[in-house]
């Protein structure tokens, strides 16, 4: 057995007890713990995307149970991605938050390493009442960081996530059980095969379980109209924490790609009924919502949360479609997203900062430090956001028009994804020129109680934005991988037999 | 016994709905713990509603429980519960932060306008 699969999960769970515990009154030795720790979580996240890239589905049983009754870890193309997506955002984020934004609560770094656990757990299950509770640890971690720093705002808007992700975690327990109800199974490979096998009678209780499974998937990606919570989320988190949150939106958006093409597949036009019909309507005006909020957002913290809101939408678009060439450019996009609205986020912050008084609200006032380096970062991030060349928004926003031409209704989905680019240029180039360019024709300066440092923050969001240039620049090499990742999703029947074995060929 | 456990289920969630959907956190907390109630309820009938039976199987013929909701229904409670007590305790945490248990966001000026005291 492959004992490389767990790591990812139980590294972080190895660490994250001892920072709340051992090293909890030692900055320093916390900050070298969470980092070493992230480090070693992206190069096993290289490893993975090296070993997956051979095309076999490896999965390791939990305890050493047989797949239908024990937990089974599954390690393909698109966990292997998703696991080096979060380990790299993780770590860049980390490096910003170390500017001291993690002293201003407790336990940051403890937080930090459970919902990388969480997120590396709920990527790599095989097992739909595994993802649940993977769902539950990233969401207790993702509370405790939503909240970090405190302040009324914040904790208003905390209250109202905790409130929004506890009714869906009960509709996601309805779901496993309606499912398990007329399955007798919640192992996903074991789902597909018995899925097709259930009797006319109680298919309207599975599709129920289905479509309760969508609801909560969709209220983790915030897709219309279950995205309330998106923006007052975002929006009041610290910095770094809503950068880190740029990838939680994406575990909806993985949970619809991993479950509904495996067990509710879209090959069964049957059982596809409820997705061709929602999702893409509901992703393109998802994206409409986002834009417009953008337009209409009053503080920089605000319109970054809508952009996020909108970028979730075009994901979201592409996965709709459901067939190999829309889930492969749905995936280009979804870490390209993920890693510009993070830098975004994270610039947001350094302008917040930097303006006592006023904060990120879209007004001008006087010149703040270091106004040039962090407006030009402002710049190549709003470009990666906007999807304007010669970053991977562009590029990313290409392959989804051309892999949803043909589609039913293909001129309405290219008609909202190039006219909300427009909006979303003409928004960050106003609220830009506000923050950045007016700022030096007002007099007088911020004096900020002392003077934030520099160095370390801008290495980090430089990074992000430079793996988003080699994101670019090795766009050919990445398409072939995503390519082949797309392939490998629709090719069920060789996840089914990685985890079940050859048993399931006979019965079927 | 299917028609009881169906109805409570059906009238904890519809008050557990209710509730939630009120302005201020401690009804709030009170319908999420009612919801998690409900979902806990349906959880363990999912296993079909079986009196008397063993939840170990010797003899896979004769008729048993089904202790997989069961297991389940251990982890959905500790995990609910778990939630509840985070809950309560942010929603203490904000009726001091903000004079109010009220649950709508501030805007960005009144933001602004509280740093400023």
């Amino acid at each position: 057995m492959n004992h490389w699969l767990i790591l990812p999960i139980l590294l972080p769970a190895i660490v994250a007890p001892l920072l709340a515990m051992a090293v909890r009154h030692d900055i320093v030795l916390a900050r070298v713990y969470s980092v070493g720790s992230t480090v070693l979580l992206v190069l096993i996240g290289l490893l993975q995307v090296w070993m997956a890239s051979d095309g076999t589905t490896r999965t390791y049983s939990l305890g050493n149970w047989a797949a239908p009754f024990g937990i089974v870890l599954v390690l393909d193309r698109l966990a292997a991605i998703m696991l080096l997506l979060t380990a790299v955002l993780g770590l860049f984020v980390l490096l910003y938050a170390i500017n001291g934004c993690d002293r201003r609560g407790r336990h940051f770094h403890a937080l930090f390493q459970f919902q990388l656990m969480g997120l590396n757990g709920a990527f790599l299950t095989g097992d739909l009442f595994n993802l649940f509770v993977f769902f539950e640890v990233l969401l207790i971690a993702s509370y405790g960081l939503m909240i970090h720093g405190g302040g009324a705002a914040r904790t208003r808007a905390a209250i109202q996530y905790v409130v929004v992700n506890l009714v869906g975690s009960s509709l996601f327990l309805f779901a496993l059980g309606l499912i398990y109800g007329v399955t007798g199974t919640l192992n996903m490979a074991d789902l597909a095969t018995k899925v097709p096998q259930v009797d006319s009678g109680n298919q309207a209780l599975l599709y129920t379980g289905a479509t309760l499974l969508l609801i909560v998937f969709g209220i983790k990606a915030a897709m219309v109209p279950l995205h309330f919570w998106l923006p007052g989320t975002y929006a009041n988190a610290a910095g770094p924490v809503a950068a880190l949150f740029s990838v939680m939106t994406k575990v909806g958006a993985y949970g619809i790609i991993r479950v509904f093409i495996l067990a509710f597949g879209p090959q069964d036009s049957e059982q596809h009924w409820f997705i061709a019909e929602w999702l893409m309507p509901s992703a393109a005006v998802t994206l409409v919502l986002g834009m417009i909020g953008v337009v209409a957002a009053r503080s920089l913290s605000q319109q970054s949360g809508f952009a996020a809101l909108a970028s979730m939408g075009t994901v979201m678009i592409a996965v709709a479609g459901f067939t190999p060439q829309t889930e492969s450019a749905a995936l280009y996009y979804l870490i390209h997203s993920t890693l510009a609205i993070a830098a975004l986020f994270l610039v947001v912050d350094a302008v917040t900062i930097r303006r006592p008084g006023l904060g990120d609200a879209l007004t001008s006032g006087p010149k703040f430090a270091h106004l040039g380096l962090i407006g030009s970062m402002f710049f190549v991030a709003v470009i990666a956001v906007a999807g304007m060349p010669p970053l991977s928004g562009f590029t990313g926003k290409l392959l989804i028009l051309d892999a949803t031409m043909g589609l039913r209704g293909w001129g309405w989905i290219w008609a909202v994804v190039l006219g909300t680019s427009l909006l979303a240029i003409i928004s960050f180039a106003s609220s830009g020129s506000m923050i950045f360019w007016k700022s030096t024709s007002v007099d007088g300066q911020f004096v900020a109680p002392q003077r934030p440092p520099i160095a370390l923050p801008m290495v980090a969001i430089g990074s992000i934005l430079a793996v988003l240039f080699l994101f670019t620049a090795f766009s050919p090499a990445v398409n072939q991988y995503l390519d082949a990742t797309a392939e490998q999703l629709f090719d069920t029947h060789q996840y089914i037999r990685a985890v079940l074995g050859g048993e399931e060929l006979a019965s079927s | 016994m299917e028609h009881l456990i169906a109805s409570a289920v059906a009238v904890m969630t519809a008050a557990g709905i209710y509730l939630t959907l009120s302005q201020g956190t401690f009804t709030i907390v009170m319908g999420l713990t009612l919801l998690t109630y409900a979902t806990n309820l349906f959880l363990f009938t999912m296993g079909r509603l079986a009196a008397n039976q063993p939840g170990i199987i010797f003899d896979p013929t004769a008729a048993h429980a089904d202790p997989i909701p069961q297991a389940l229904v251990l982890t959905a409670i500790v995990i609910s519960f778990g939630m509840t007590a985070l809950l309560l305790v942010m929603s203490v945490r904000g009726y001091f932060e903000s004079d109010g248990d009220a649950v709508d966001l501030l805007g960005p000026e009144e933001t602004v306008a509280r740093n400023r005291q």
